[in-house]
């Protein structure tokens, strides 16, 4: 599903964030990338949804390699590819529904399908009865359940999330980490950055501890292995 | 692209002027207080423009024909102006034609002159461009049987000099309140756009393509210009028109005329509306650019 050969990635302020990493993540996998802030975590995430451009060694995702895509084909490739991030990035003037609804309108699908999957995917993430609320009318839980409704709205995959449940109280923080399962038990690919050592060590996983721009400790079931 | 999605892109853009309230109402707000202003000085400068032209295009050439000349030479030489290629208004006047002239214009003490009229039959001329004046005027002067050609020289040339003068003067500064009102347009519109650049980035990080997350914002930025324009345009043609219907009327007959209403104002009209609506769509995609870059 991904797979990384001696990536580097230096940002043109000098800074190297991510320094040589060789990693492969299977189909079906659900996956922690934990590390202290500053260690290279997002950068690592953002090479796989193409925020970022390795400057060095390749990044393939989905079979389709990320060093030579072009740009004009990067909104088809993150069609694909399911982001969900700490700070939600919903679209303030669209309501619950739009803002799902925009990731399938992208593909230019026929309007009776779209409203067809929005409410499916709704159901999913039980919001269907605030489909019509905005952005701020809704909680964090609330707003990152929508987030996570539109990253898989297109089937996607694999789902890449960036700290889901950085902004989220340790309660909702759970029915997050509950959907993403339920969304992994259906065969979908999960890539989640993480800070919360309370779910890394409790609903063990594969874990990719990052520092310094490298991969120090990469094992099943592993631990958060840090204080915080 | 399907016709549902560019459909689809209509509907958004209306959906986003109403869902931006106040950001809209504040930029519909701009557009219009500039346009205003252009729309007014527009209007001035078209007739200002529009009295010199009266003036200059009033400078005639006035021929006194040699009182030697029979009504055969008088005719050959009338025939001779007309074939100059850059004249126009050729109308001859005898003698006495020109003394009912005189008598009109400074009273009827002249009108003892009736007995033995003392002035000559003479031919009126004007350039078709009337800078040319002088120089008509010399080649008409060689002429056989002509004893005097008038044009007020020395007057004209410096009555062109100061029309001139005023001419540049208003295109430089129609061109520099055109700049600044594109120039505050632009701006508007950038702002608008920098206020919603994590819009364009959410989008373009769920999969839109640039065309997808471009067009509504260009389409916006039209809608903008043209509701910008519609208080602009209606305030310049009621204007003018109050101003044509009180004025006009003092004119009548007189040598300065204001420039009639249609179809100056429809003229007017379109500036104003192309301005708007062409920087509104131009600012949206200039400023989007760098925002799209992701």
């Amino acid at each position: 599903m991904i797979q990384m050969k001696n990536v580097t990635k230096k940002y043109s302020n000098g800074v190297v964030a991510v320094n040589g990493i060789s990693v492969h993540i299977k189909p079906g996998e659900f996956v922690y990338v934990v590390g202290p802030s500053g260690a290279g975590k997002s950068t690592f995430i953002k090479l796989m949804y193409r925020e970022e451009k390795a400057t060095t060694g390749s990044v393939i995702v989905n079979g389709i390699d990320l060093s030579t895509l072009k740009n004009r084909q990067v909104p088809q490739f993150r069609r694909n590819v399911g982001v969900v991030f700490q700070d939600f990035k919903l679209l303030p003037r669209l309501t619950a529904y739009e803002n799902i609804a925009f990731a399938l309108e992208v593909t230019e699908e026929e309007p009776t399908k779209i409203r067809k999957r929005v409410m499916e995917v709704l159901e999913l993430v039980g919001l269907s009865h605030k489909a019509r609320m905005f952005p701020h009318e809704l909680s964090g839980g609330e707003q990152q359940r929508v987030s996570i409704a539109r990253s898989i709205i297109n089937t996607p995959q694999l789902v890449i999330a960036d700290e889901p449940t950085g902004n989220l109280d340790p309660d909702t923080s759970w029915d997050i980490m509950h959907l993403f399962e339920k969304i992994n038990a259906q065969g979908t690919t999960i890539v989640m950055a993480t800070h919360n050592k309370e779910i890394v060590n409790t609903a063990r996983r594969r874990v990719i501890a990052i520092e310094g721009g490298i991969i120090v400790r990469d094992e099943a079931g592993g631990e958060y292995g840090y204080e915080r | 692209m399907k016709g549902r999605t560019l459909s689809r892109h209509f509907r958004e853009s209306f959906k986003s002027l109403g869902r931006n309230g106040w950001m809209t109402f504040a930029s519909i707000g701009t557009v219009t207080v500039t346009l205003i202003l252009v729309g007014v000085f527009a209007l001035i400068m078209t007739n200002l423009n529009k009295l010199a032209d009266d003036i200059e295009n009033d400078v005639e050439i006035k021929i006194l024909i040699d009182d030697l000349a029979g009504s055969k030479e008088e005719r050959e030489l009338l025939a001779k102006i007309k074939k100059l290629p850059d004249i126009t208004d050729v109308k001859y006047s005898s003698r006495d034609e020109e003394l009912k002239k005189v008598i009109k214009d400074y009273g009827d003490d002249f009108v003892l002159h009736e007995q033995s009229n003392p002035l000559r039959n003479a031919i009126y001329v004007k350039a078709i461009n009337p800078q040319e004046t002088a120089n008509v005027a010399k080649k008409i002067d060689k002429f056989e049987y002509t004893a005097e050609v008038n044009y007020g020289k020395g007057k004209v040339e410096k009555l062109f000099k100061v029309l001139n003068t005023s001419r540049n003067a208003g295109l430089v500064l129609i061109i520099g309140l055109l700049l600044t009102a594109v120039f505050l347009i632009f701006n508007t519109i950038r702002t608008t756009i920098f206020a919603r650049r994590d819009e364009i980035e959410i989008m373009k990080l769920v999969g839109a393509t640039n065309s997808f997350v471009r067009i509504p914002f260009l389409l916006e930025g039209a809608w903008l210009g043209l509701l910008g324009s519609v208080i602009p345009v209606t305030v310049v043609a009621v204007l003018y028109y109050n101003v044509h219907k009180s004025i006009s009327p003092n004119l009548k007959g007189e040598l300065l005329q204001l420039q009639s209403f249609s179809p100056l104002i429809y003229q007017v009209s379109a500036l104003l509306i192309a301005l708007g609506v062409i920087i509104g769509m131009f600012g949206s995609f200039i400023s989007m650019r760098k925002f799209l870059k992701i």
